[in-house]
């Protein structure tokens, strides 16, 4: 491979030149822009490249400074990328593509970034950290109200506002990047496309995923086309604007912290503070309305949280870190648990976790950038939650339906044996006990199941002494009859108060109750019987026939 | 003008032809996202690539674009599986597990483009860069003539996606309304969506590569969304929407150029105002539609309330006359009672001055014979629904009034005819006040 490589990485990017001799053509101060700003880039992928990371290398390695500005001319993709550097340091720049190994570090290195030793590495990961609570918290009651993908909107739709707040700033001799301004122009247009997407949704017959779709991609496309004038302005020096736009989390500073601290602390409280209310708004915000709490007003309130976290967090982090944090841990923590207090501590415990665990391995191994680190911690929570999540986890989710299989079909099993035995009439106790058993073909054109199945289940009833099997007949114990009258006699007295109060046919009855006689609580059972006024332990007969039960309508009930 | 001092159509009418390719193209698909509600699916896809590209990267060891556009449509498709199975799996609801989706899959290909490409340029001419100005650069020539390669990928890219639409066209129908109907009908609903997911991640990474990845995004979703707002049939929809995305992507080429120079500025990114173009078509859309307009149902919604604010009026001025003749009917005291707004009540009284129904005397308003015959049939109505109502639909008699003010309004002669006939005749209506007698013409008989 290596022969190819190396073309690829000694070939300059200034290839582009010959493009100049079209510069008569009326395109050609377009695209000589576009030639200019690809030669001084050593290649749009350069600001994927990875020296851009936290920690043990200090400050010195994060020369934001030198970010090209063709990134600009990318930033769909170049803005949504976090914590990497273009410029790279020069000890780095010989390293070769078979190089992919991850350096491991020392002890001492480890121990450095885990006691926090390093100042740059203290902030950024106590940055991270507060982010991610805070972000996670606010994105637990987002995920609830399906809101999920707001977040993504809003990031995107700040794109024109910081353009223009630059634009603006800069004619009017103010300090285009200063980042008051930015965040200013970054939240009212966040907050315009928000109420936009509100506006479609609420107004128009359009969906609220079209709403949010066309909101992102037509405020981004202003976006971009504004930052292109951006480029051109002669005011103003826009190099680096993306970085205060997009992220630098290799960068943080004492004041970005102070931020973020700052915006965290306030959406924290507000989610505190606002809990029931918001609550209430989540699970059922029609009901919110009747009580006379402000819906609406409550609404908004919990759009400029996220829009405060997310503002924040985009010339913090980046704007997919963001919406990741927005959306993971709240997704994740709905897996642990039923009740929203714990979700919201839980969502928040995850984002506070992720952006520590994400900003230390990214500051101990060098090549990986922190942002998508962080982004791949909360998925790694989001993946284990998901499979292992006590409450709605797939596991457990599995377990509890292979549990209720298992009972359902011992119930089929035991009823099965019984109403077979009831056939050859000796059905008392007694007889049931003495009688010499029902064959296996018998039982297994009773229902659809299959033969292993059925072995199965008659091993496992056999463990619990429910049944015996000798040789090719089963038949029941004592405790088996007992089990299997109860059964039996649920199943009817359902299929009696369908025939009776509900008015369905009695063809039809045995699939019904068949389908709740599993679940039906003694309560129920007694209540039935005072309603078919059959009390005692009597035992109904069938209201059907039980060797045909489906095509012949049998006779009319007992 | 300057726009034609300059123009080029070696260069701009490519240009525009990459753009209405890459438009039509995706507006085809997107219609079906639009109304499977799966709209963010193109920003998803546009977004989760970037692991195909590295992978693409890492096992071919060549920028060629071949592997990399078999990686992206790969990874594009498994961004609509993996959200699905999270969706079904995990209960998550559908934006959340996208979102967690094409999130996890950009920070997995960063992470790994960042493993793979220190200083490797991954980008030539490939896909994550999209640049339209380009498009002319990059020719291949086909049959002696010297094409785009954008624009002969989106060409392709384009026939097949019209394929697929025009071949599938009752199938993709009948899934996108009812999907379960379609599965029992005998074809498989879950086919033809991984079919449209797989044509959706191949024309997402096709114009992607050429034109970038905002103008995809806006493309699968805006132009149908218009067309959703102008169209309730949808093959119409569908033709309107690639001809709002041809305009689209025409105006936003000339916008492009145009639009910066009135303040001084040189031209902008097509891409960026190709998606305003379309954003300014959606809102025009939005306000203005025939059907479904925001202006038109406001104007429509007023004209009905003004309308019923006049039939409140004349029959607030026979209840009054009819309980006491000499009861104060001046404006104000009027506009009191019906709870009206000062703008809608004058105009509302001016309208039904024009049409003779009320005349003012010194101060006073008075119903004129024809406003007294139309007053009269109103108060019928409302009387009879009450007496109607309490003795067949079991509503207590406190509660009739408004039920039977909102059907007041809408109860024509025949109607109010079966009503009289139901109640057999009733003289009173619940509340005790008689029922007006039908009366055919206004004034001929004299008014009591």
């Amino acid at each position: 491979m290596s022969g190819d490589d190396r073309t690829l990485r000694t070939q300059p990017r200034v290839q582009r030149e010959p493009f100049s001799a079209s510069r008569r053509l009326r395109g050609a101060a377009l695209i000589l822009v576009l030639c200019c700003n690809l030669s001084t880039s050593p290649c749009v992928f350069a600001h994927y490249s990875p020296s851009g990371r936290v920690g043990l290398s200090g400050p010195e390695r994060v020369s934001w400074s030198a970010r090209p500005i063709a990134a600009l001319l990318s930033p769909a993709l170049a803005g949504e990328l976090l914590t990497v550097d273009t410029a790279g340091d020069p000890s780095r720049s010989d390293r070769s593509l078979a190089g992919r190994s991850l350096d491991w570090p020392t002890w001492r290195q480890l121990r450095r970034v885990l006691l926090l030793q390093d100042y740059n590495t203290r902030v950024v990961v106590l940055g991270t950290t507060l982010l991610g609570c805070a972000a996670a918290m606010v994105g637990s009651f987002t995920l609830l109200r399906k809101r999920a993908l707001m977040g993504d909107a809003l990031s995107h739709a700040t794109l024109p506002g910081i353009a223009l707040a630059f634009i603006l700033a800069t004619l009017y001799g103010g300090d285009g990047k200063a980042l008051p301004v930015l965040l200013v122009g970054a939240t009212i247009s966040g907050l315009l496309g928000v109420a936009t997407i509100l506006v479609l949704r609420s107004l128009t017959r359009l969906k609220e995923d079209t709403a949010i779709g066309a909101v992102l991609s037509v405020y981004f496309g202003a976006g971009v086309a504004l930052l292109s004038i951006v480029q051109q302005m002669r005011e103003g020096n826009a190099a680096g604007l993306e970085s205060f736009i997009y992220g630098k989390t290799a960068s943080m500073g004492r004041a970005d912290i102070r931020l973020i601290a700052t915006a965290a602390a306030a959406c924290i409280a507000g989610c505190v503070l606002l809990f029931k209310e918001l609550k209430l708004l989540c699970f059922d915000d029609a009901f919110a309305g009747s009580r006379g709490f402000p819906v609406r007003r409550l609404d908004i309130t919990l759009m400029a949280l996220v829009v405060i976290v997310t503002i924040v967090g985009l010339q913090a982090v980046g704007l997919i870190l963001m919406i990741a944090l927005l959306i993971i841990p709240a997704a994740a923590a709905r897996f642990w648990t039923e009740r929203l207090g714990r979700m919201f501590l839980i969502s928040g415990a995850l984002g506070a976790a992720s952006g520590w665990l994400g900003a230390s391995v990214s500051a101990v191994f060098s090549k990986l950038p922190s942002g998508a680190m962080i982004v791949l911690v909360c998925t790694a929570m989001f993946a284990f939650s998901m499979a292992f999540g006590s409450a709605r986890g797939v596991a457990v989710r599995a377990f509890k339906r292979r549990r209720l299989n298992r009972s359902i079909d011992r119930q089929h099993l035991l009823r099965g044996l019984y109403e077979l035995l009831e056939e050859s009439s000796t059905a008392d106790d007694a007889n049931a006990q003495r009688h010499e058993g029902v064959r296996l073909e018998a039982l297994l054109r009773k229902r659809s199941w299959s033969r292993p199945r059925l072995l199965r289940q008659i091993r496992r009833c056999q463990d619990d002494l429910l049944v015996q099997a000798r040789g090719n007949r089963v038949r029941l114990t004592r405790r088996g009859v007992i089990e299997a009258r109860r059964l039996t006699r649920q199943h009817r007295l359902w299929e009696l108060f369908l025939i009776h109060y509900a008015d369905v046919a009695p063809s039809h009855v045995d699939r019904d109750a068949d389908a709740i006689e599993h679940v039906l609580e003694p309560e129920i059972i007694e209540e039935l019987e005072a309603i078919l006024s059959r009390s005692g332990p009597a035992l109904p007969a069938s209201p059907h026939r039980l060797d045909q039960p489906d095509p012949v309508p049998p006779a009319e009930g007992s | 003008m300057h726009l034609w001092q300059h123009w080029s159509w070696q260069i701009d009418g490519w240009i525009i032809a990459a753009g209405v390719l890459c438009a039509v193209a995706s507006s085809l698909l997107g219609n079906f996202l639009v109304l499977r509600r799966m709209s963010m699916l193109g920003d998803a896809i546009t977004h989760a690539i970037l692991p195909g590209l590295a992978v693409a990267f890492f096992i071919s060891s060549s920028r060629s674009s071949v592997p990399m556009f078999l990686g992206a449509v790969i990874v594009g498709v498994l961004t609509a599986l993996f959200t699905e199975w999270v969706r079904r799996f995990g209960h998550v609801d559908e934006g959340a597990s996208m979102g967690v989706v094409f999130t996890s899959l950009f920070a997995l290909g960063l992470v790994l483009i960042v493993q793979a490409a220190d200083n490797v340029d991954l980008d030539a001419g490939c896909v994550l860069y999209g640049a339209i100005e380009l498009t002319w650069l990059d020719t291949v020539s086909v049959a002696g003539a010297e094409i785009p390669r954008a624009v002969l990928v989106l060409g392709v890219v384009t026939v097949i996606n019209a394929l697929f639409v025009t071949l599938f066209f009752k199938e993709l129908k009948l899934s996108s309304f009812d999907p379960s109907l379609a599965t029992t009908t005998g074809f498989s609903a879950g086919l033809l969506h991984y079919l449209l997911m797989v044509l959706v991640a191949v024309t997402a990474v096709a114009s992607f590569e050429s034109v970038g990845s905002i103008l995809v995004v806006a493309m699968f979703i805006v132009p149908p969304a218009t067309a959703y707002m102008l169209a309730d049939r949808l093959a119409p929809m569908i033709w309107i929407s690639v001809f709002l995305a041809t305009v689209a992507a025409v105006s936003g080429h000339v916008l492009a150029i145009e639009v910066p120079r009135w303040f001084g500025y040189r031209s902008t990114t097509t891409a960026g105002m190709m998606a305003v173009a379309a954003g300014a078509l959606l809102a025009l859309a939005i306000l203005f539609s025939p059907r479904h307009g925001v202006l038109v149902k406001f104007l429509r919604r007023r004209r009905l309330a003004w309308k019923i604010l006049a039939d409140d009026t004349v029959a607030l001025l026979y209840r009054l006359q009819e309980r006491d003749p000499e009861a104060a009917t001046d404006p104000n005291t009027l506009r009191g009672l019906l709870l009206a707004d000062q703008f809608s009540f004058r105009l509302v009284l001016a309208w039904l001055r024009r049409r003779h129904y009320i005349q003012r005397h010194d101060g006073q308003l008075r119903l004129t014979r024809p406003g007294r015959h139309i007053a009269r049939q109103l108060v019928r109505s409302h009387r009879l629904w009450e007496q109607y109502l309490t003795s067949f639909a079991n509503i207590d008699a406190a509660r009739v009034h408004d039920k039977a003010e909102r059907l007041e309004h809408f109860t024509d002669r025949s109607l109010r005819d079966e009503l009289d006939a139901a109640t057999e005749g009733a003289e009173q209506d619940p509340h005790g006040s008689p029922i007006p007698v039908e009366r055919s013409e206004p004034g001929n008989h004299s008014d009591s």
